[in-house]
């Protein structure tokens, strides 16, 4: 179909999309209702006059009807089309689909543009980590020198009646080279802890409101007042520089609406002073007449100043992460699914029944905290429907805990976890193995 | 016995620990430590076995070994490889070229021990 006579196409889209009747358009133009049937349905040539007075009686702009504007759209399409030949895509009828669907055809467009770039990226990305010429010196480094010493330190203890001055020459090699080893180790080290910096360009949705709580320190003073409201909310995430694409905002905003309604039942004053005489959340929920959850919360949007270290994560029953308040040292996975032995996931089995545990997170250094987990409610049961929960998991230094309570051995993610023998693993490691 | 061992390898101290393992073993060791003029050391020493390392100053191993391959007298000495990387694409490579046997750093001295006997028939 050539592309002048979409033109009507056009044309009808957008007079059923005003809601204008045939007729009305028809008087409003000055033409016969019959001739604009006509020119809808393509069976007229359009032009000069009659399309400038369409237009503005549908209040577009001429060439929005004409076919010119479309032509970067047309070509998009059909390299779109073209890296999918295998679908049989009709690219005889490109110019129908995109007068008939312009949003649609627009997205697709806009896609394709996307995943090109996306795909520009990754080959990037993959290109650093397989020709990193410092990463392969460094490595080299590292296996020349492990092979030095491996050779010479087999020798000194394999060879028999070893003369005094070879004996000392060997083991002037092996120091040189543990020296060299360490160096190269810790170059490796450095080189690995920039590579995971340099990643900062590449952001989530859900890195971009980390980002954004991180900032404001996971308190927010203007929603803290009774007076607040929607207004408050939309001025904070107008102003966040970091909260880059609409989901962003969107996940900032729900944060935020639960975050308002949180402070309205729980409100900062009374809770500080509570706080500060005894900040024990099963003391809290029974002073307050509340939930855990809802204390849980609070407690993780007090300043550092206020309540010291607090590390909050909740999930929905999917077990996905929803909100992270980083607890130092304690990894919470950024995409990959969580530790199956987290308290968290306990509670969502047995809601009524909070739990309280010590864990230590494997891997060197780790540091033993104290869980305290408890699921709520946030949508009620149907017939058709099953109730919704959300699990929140409180996590606090161990100074809080019990002494004497038995610690529980967790992990991050099974990716980065070194336990061994664990009966939760659902994939292996590449730590557990790999030295 | 005194069989010929050429090493080419530019880490001091693995040289030295070759060396010392193959000496105590009977073979006589020459070295030499850069890509440039590996061939040359070839041509010189006649050696009854190479071992040759894949990352080389002046020029890779898989370069040398060819070399020593698309040589009329030479073309026959058992090369043995040694390269810090073990991956398939190496491997391949070095089998494509010629190499008679190959050896992964960091290796066990009676492993190349084992190798060096078992390629050069006393």
């Amino acid at each position: 179909m050539p592309e002048s006579s979409m033109i009507g196409t056009r044309i009808r889209e957008r007079r059923v999309m005003n809601g204008i009747r045939q007729s009305d358009l028809a008087r409003m133009v000055g033409i016969s209702p019959s001739y604009l049937n006509l020119i809808e349905h393509n069976r007229r040539r359009i032009g000069g006059k009659t399309l400038l007075k369409l237009a503005e009686a549908l209040e577009v702009e001429p060439s929005a009807l004409s076919e010119g504007a479309e032509a970067t759209l047309l070509a998009a399409l059909r390299e779109a089309a073209g890296a999918q030949s295998e679908l049989g895509i009709e690219t005889d009828r490109v110019q129908e689909f995109a007068g008939r669907f312009s949003g649609w055809a627009n997205l697709l467009a806009r896609l394709h543009a996307r995943v090109e770039s996306l795909e520009r990226t990754v080959e990037t990305l993959t290109d650093r980590l397989a020709h990193d010429p410092h990463l392969a010196a460094s490595l080299h480094e590292v296996i020349s020198s492990v092979t030095a010493i491996r050779s010479t330190s087999s020798i000194l203890v394999e060879t028999e009646a070893l003369e005094p001055e070879w004996q000392a020459r060997f083991h002037r090699n092996i120091d040189e080279d543990s020296r060299r080893l360490a160096e190269g180790a810790e170059s490796l080290v450095r080189y690995l802890e920039g590579a995971a910096s340099s990643e900062a360009d590449i952001k989530s949705p859900q890195d971009e409101l980390q980002a954004f709580l991180t900032r404001n320190g996971f308190h927010f003073p203007s929603l803290e007042g009774d007076a607040s409201g929607p207004f408050e909310i939309t001025t904070i995430i107008e102003a966040a520089d970091e909260l880059g694409t609409e989901a962003a905002r969107r996940l900032a905003r729900d944060t935020l609406d639960q975050y308002r309604a949180d402070a309205r039942v729980l409100q900062l004053a009374p809770f500080l002073e509570e706080v500060r005489r005894d900040p024990s959340p099963e003391r809290l929920a029974q002073v307050f007449c509340c939930g855990l959850p809802l204390i849980f919360r609070r407690l993780a949007a007090l300043p550092e100043s206020e309540i010291g270290l607090i590390g909050l994560v909740i999930c929905d029953m999917s077990g996905a992460l929803i909100f992270r308040r980083p607890f130092p040292g304690f990894v919470m996975p950024r995409d990959a699914a969580a530790c199956a032995l987290w308290p968290l996931f306990q509670v969502l089995g047995q809601p009524q029944i909070p739990v309280r545990a010590q864990m230590r997170q494997a891997g060197r250094g780790q540091e033993t905290v104290l869980a305290l987990a408890a699921a709520e409610q946030i949508w009620p049961a149907t017939f058709d429907h099953p109730a919704l929960l959300r699990s929140h998991m409180l996590i606090l230094p161990e100074t809080y805990g019990r002494a004497g309570d038995p610690v529980r051995d967790v992990g991050a993610s099974c990716r980065i976890c070194p336990l061994r023998e664990c009966r939760a693993r659902r994939e292996p490691s590449i730590v557990a193995d790999g030295f | 016995m005194d069989k010929k061992v050429l090493l080419i390898e530019d880490e001091p101290n693995i040289i030295e620990a070759i060396s010392f393992i193959l000496s105590r073993d009977g073979w006589e060791v020459k070295t030499h430590s850069n890509g440039h003029d590996a061939m040359d050391a070839v041509r010189a020493r006649r050696p009854d076995l190479v071992i040759l390392d894949v990352m080389l100053p002046g020029k890779s191993g898989f370069d040398i070994l060819q070399e020593i391959r698309a040589d009329a007298e030479l073309g026959a000495t058992p090369v043995l490889m040694l390269t810090a990387r073990g991956q398939v694409k190496d491997r391949e490579l070095a089998e494509k070229s010629g190499v008679s046997r190959y050896m992964t750093k960091p290796f066990a001295n009676a492993d190349v021990l084992e190798a060096v006997r078992s390629m050069v028939c006393p």
